[in-house]
């Protein structure tokens, strides 16, 4: 592995071990929210019980959410101190209002997680939705900053310089508003269908009241995100054929430019010969995808020199996996919507509970790949059109060594926080166990 | 413009300092007595444990906006130093936070704690040798040089190290008159009152060390002291605080200690400015880097500084009420 390949490695574990904590700190509080206000409207301790648990969770995951954020902060200028030369000041704008965010999210936790006796009932709830509202702002405030690498706007390139710099167009690049919408969305999903599946198996072991009542708020939020999902998708997906046709080429695995273009599901992509194995072609439906008319032309990778694709298996296997889960997971909240409304019988059957658990990880997974599709998928740039990933890297030799050491910290402290987290869970369980 | 997002930073950095010194110093603290102040220090610490943190991001984000090459000639030449306090950092968070969240148990309690002590010990010293290595000047842009020359050596010296030791004298002195004004049994505040004096001691020690390796590293930080007024002033009345902080470490007052300590450090980092300024970072081949060559143009300053006045004013408000809520609420509630 070289300087170049490790530092890359050393970005992506870093950001795909944050965005996890981050999706939790950015969703969690909501739920807790939502049980408190049952709490304080039926006056069941069930609920109380469910915030006070679910918060001290919170409380493990948004720590570790800001440590390993403030490790992205440093590492920006770290591995790529000739992006953040230029970037810093353009693209800098969303990073300060979510240092605000970020500020408000914090006290407002403090506020909620201590002041369960110090604070009165309605002013600790409102708290809870503060934590809530600040932690989805600060997301989509970086994610503003990083819609603005794939979508540069708000300067003028001129010899390598940027001139005329406006940070106010700079955050409300081409790109923001899509991908705000799709990874707020895809927070809820993830991190609702998460929640529920540790919930299912428990219930599964005893049927507990609490247990039902998690998974109930919990789906409430992930099924609504889970229909919207698909949609979101294809308006990021219809932006990306406007902004980035080469990413779009790449995880559509679309080497010819052609009108009618087909949709390509599963295969295997085989770059030397610019055509995909194995795979199933829906003729039209990528052109009705990008562009909503099923004639319209899709440009391919043919359009570019070679030196500028992005690497293509990746990009679209990672597409591949995201649209698949994102498609399974609309059919679990199509089922929980119908077993709410209509069928109740449904939500209480071994199958379902087992559907759930299997879902799990599944969000999760989906944010990786998503985030994978939009950031390899820029290769070879890191912001886009302007400066390459490679022209930006640090001189330092040994870069190898770092990644190394920042993977080793970080998987240790995965096994750590999951190691806890199910202590707990066991702790609780066993209390409610006891109670009868 | 630049003057005014330049005095925020350093105004974050202060309160970094001062309240992000607290809790650092308070795992030096525990170290040194040997773990006697933990319950006391957790507990203080843990409301406003996240909130302290946001300065040091502050500071990196005015930074990275504002003055980009201060943000990257730093992170370049000194990526060693800093990535070992970015490790530093994920270990003392995870674990303090774990301690104080995992259920109890005797073991992993005190894996933590030995996790949250030594890493406290271990990142204040490499943020001190840090901010030594931008102070020296030994650091290089002509990346030929050799890695040594170019990576190591701009912070593997005689005064970034004797930095090190001076932070984590000062950070462990904060947190030892944060513990005296907050615990009620007598014994124990007469026992941190005598460490804090101790530490004390070693903090004005540590200090002249700081200037005699800045002489041995060829660094003229005397030279510059003595003709820079306000450092000579900030001095001066620092050392003026001394009897009257040591009165009140014999007979605790809890406004008073804090007050007084806060003010010496203030000073301390006055004194620091004051010399330096307008450089911003020393460079050993070439011009420094100053306020008046790295800052961003105009317009990105313009905006940098409405959204920091505006967070500010949400902010303040904010950790106000949240001091107000823990501190002067009602003791005997517990918390959950
Ligand atoms: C629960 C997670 C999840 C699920 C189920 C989906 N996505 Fe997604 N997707 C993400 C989570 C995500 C993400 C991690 O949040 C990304 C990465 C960058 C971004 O803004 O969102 C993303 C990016 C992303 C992009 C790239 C945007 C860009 O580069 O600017 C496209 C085109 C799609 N998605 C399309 C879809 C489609 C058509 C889906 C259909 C089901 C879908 N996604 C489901
Ligand atoms: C949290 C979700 C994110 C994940 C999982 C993620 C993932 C990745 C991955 C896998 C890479 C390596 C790509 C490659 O080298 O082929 C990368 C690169 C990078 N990402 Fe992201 N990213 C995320 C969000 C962001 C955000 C919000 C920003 C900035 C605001 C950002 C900035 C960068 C930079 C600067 C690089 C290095 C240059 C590059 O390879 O393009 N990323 N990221
Ligand atoms: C899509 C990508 C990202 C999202 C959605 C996101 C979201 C969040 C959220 C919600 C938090 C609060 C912590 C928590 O609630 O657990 C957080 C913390 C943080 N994030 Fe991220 N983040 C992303 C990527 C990044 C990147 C690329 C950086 C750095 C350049 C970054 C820097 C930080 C910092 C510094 C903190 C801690 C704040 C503090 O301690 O002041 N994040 N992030």
């Amino acid at each position: 592995m070289d300087t170049f390949m490790a530092a890359r490695m050393q970005m992506g574990v870093s950001l795909g071990f944050h965005i996890i904590f981050a999706c939790i700190g950015m969703v969690m509080p909501w739920f807790m929210f939502v049980a408190e206000w049952k709490w304080l409207r039926t006056n069941n301790p069930v609920y109380l019980d469910l915030a006070k648990a679910w918060s001290k969770g919170v409380a493990i995951f948004f720590a570790v959410g800001a440590v390993s954020g403030t490790v992205l902060s440093f590492e920006l200028g770290m591995l790529w101190p000739g992006f953040m030369e230029h970037a810093g000041p353009i693209f800098g704008m969303p990073f300060s209002w979510e240092g605000t965010a970020f500020f408000v999210e914090a006290i407002a936790l403090g506020l909620f997680l201590y002041g369960w006796k110090r604070l009165n009932k309605k002013v600790h709830l409102y708290t809870g939705l503060v934590v809530g509202i600040s932690g989805v702002l600060s997301g989509i405030f970086v994610v503003s900053a990083n819609a603005w690498m794939n979508a540069p706007a708000g300067f003028d390139w001129i010899d390598g310089q940027a001139f005329n710099i406006d940070p106010v167009k700079a955050m409300f690049n081409k790109a923001w508003f899509s991908q705000a919408h799709h990874m707020t969305i895809a927070a809820f999903s993830a991190t609702g269908f998460a929640v529920a599946g540790v919930h299912a198996i428990l219930y599964l072991k005893n049927k507990l009241e609490i247990h039902a009542k998690a998974i109930t708020i919990a789906l409430a939020f992930a099924s609504v995100a889970a229909i919207l999902q698909p949609v979101s998708g294809d308006l990021a997906a219809k932006n990306v054929a406007k902004l980035q046709p080469a990413k779009l080429a790449a995880f559509e695995s679309h080497f010819e430019t052609q009108t009618k273009a087909p949709l390509i599901i599963g295969g295997i992509p085989d770059v030397e010969n610019e055509t995909v194995k194995y795979a199933i072609k829906l003729p039209g439906f990528l052109s009705f995808l990008a562009h909503g008319d099923f004639n319209a032309e899709v440009i391919g990778l043919d359009q570019f020199p070679k030196e500028e694709w992005p690497p293509v298996p990746i990009t679209h296997y990672s597409f591949q996996i995201m649209v698949g889960i994102g498609t399974f997971l609309m059919l679990i909240a199509a089922i929980f919507l119908a077993g709410t409304f209509k069928y109740k019988h449904w939500l209480e059957k071994k199958w379902w509970l087992k559907m759930l658990f299997a879902a799990t990880p599944l969000g999760f997974i989906a944010v990786q790949a998503g985030w994978i599709v939009t950031e390899v998928g820029r290769q070879p740039w890191i912001i886009y059109g302007i400066i390459k990933t490679k022209d930006s890297l640090t001189p330092m030799p040994g870069i190898q060594y770092t990644f190394y050491t920042i993977s080793v910290v970080y998987l240790i402290l995965s096994f750590v926080v999951i190691w806890l987290l199910s202590r707990q869970i066991k702790v609780l369980h066993a209390k409610y166990l006891s109670n009868g | 413009m630049v003057e005014f997002n330049f005095l925020i930073l350093v105004i974050c950095l202060f309160l970094y300092v001062l309240l992000g010194g607290a809790d650092f110093g308070g795992g030096i603290l525990e170290l040194l007595t040997r773990g006697k102040a933990a319950s006391i220090v957790t507990k203080a610490i843990a409301p406003v444990w996240e909130a302290n943190h946001v300065w040091l991001i502050l500071v990196v984000v005015i930074l990275f906006v504002g003055f980009p090459s201060v943000y990257s000639t730093v992170l370049t030449a000194l990526h060693i130093p800093v990535l070992l306090v970015l490790i530093g950092i994920i270990m003392r968070g995870s674990a303090f936070t774990f301690r104080h969240y995992d259920i109890e148990e005797k073991r992993p309690m005190k894996i933590y704690s030995v996790i949250f002590q030594y890493s406290s010990l271990f990142t204040t010293f490499f943020l001190g040798v840090t901010l030594g290595g931008i102070i020296l000047g030994e650091i290089t842009m002509d990346y030929r040089e050799g890695f040594y020359q170019v990576y190591i050596h701009p912070w593997m010296n005689l005064f970034s190290m004797s930095m090190g030791l001076f932070l984590v004298l000062l950070f462990a002195f904060l947190a030892g008159i944060f513990t005296v004004s907050e615990i009620k049994d007598e014994k124990y505040v007469r026992y941190f009152a005598k460490v804090t004096k101790r530490l004390l001691l070693g903090l004005v020690i540590t200090g002249a060390l700081v200037f005699l390796t800045a002489k041995l590293e060829g660094h003229g930080l005397l030279v510059e002291f003595i003709q820079s007024p306000v450092s000579i002033a900030a001095i001066v009345l620092a050392t003026i605080a001394l009897p009257f902080l040591w009165k009140y470490l014999n007979h605790p007052n809890v406004v008073m200690l804090r007050l007084i300590g806060g003010f010496q450090t203030t000073m301390i980092v006055t004194g620091w400015f004051a010399i330096q300024f307008p450089v911003l970072v020393n460079i050993k081949d070439g011009p420094d880097i100053t306020l008046q060559n790295a800052g961003a143009p105009y317009k990105v300053q313009l905006y940098l500084l409405i959204a920091l006045v505006v967070g500010v004013l949400i902010i303040l408000p904010s950790v106000g009420y949240l001091y107000k809520v823990f501190k002067f609420g009602d003791d005997t509630r517990d918390n959950f």
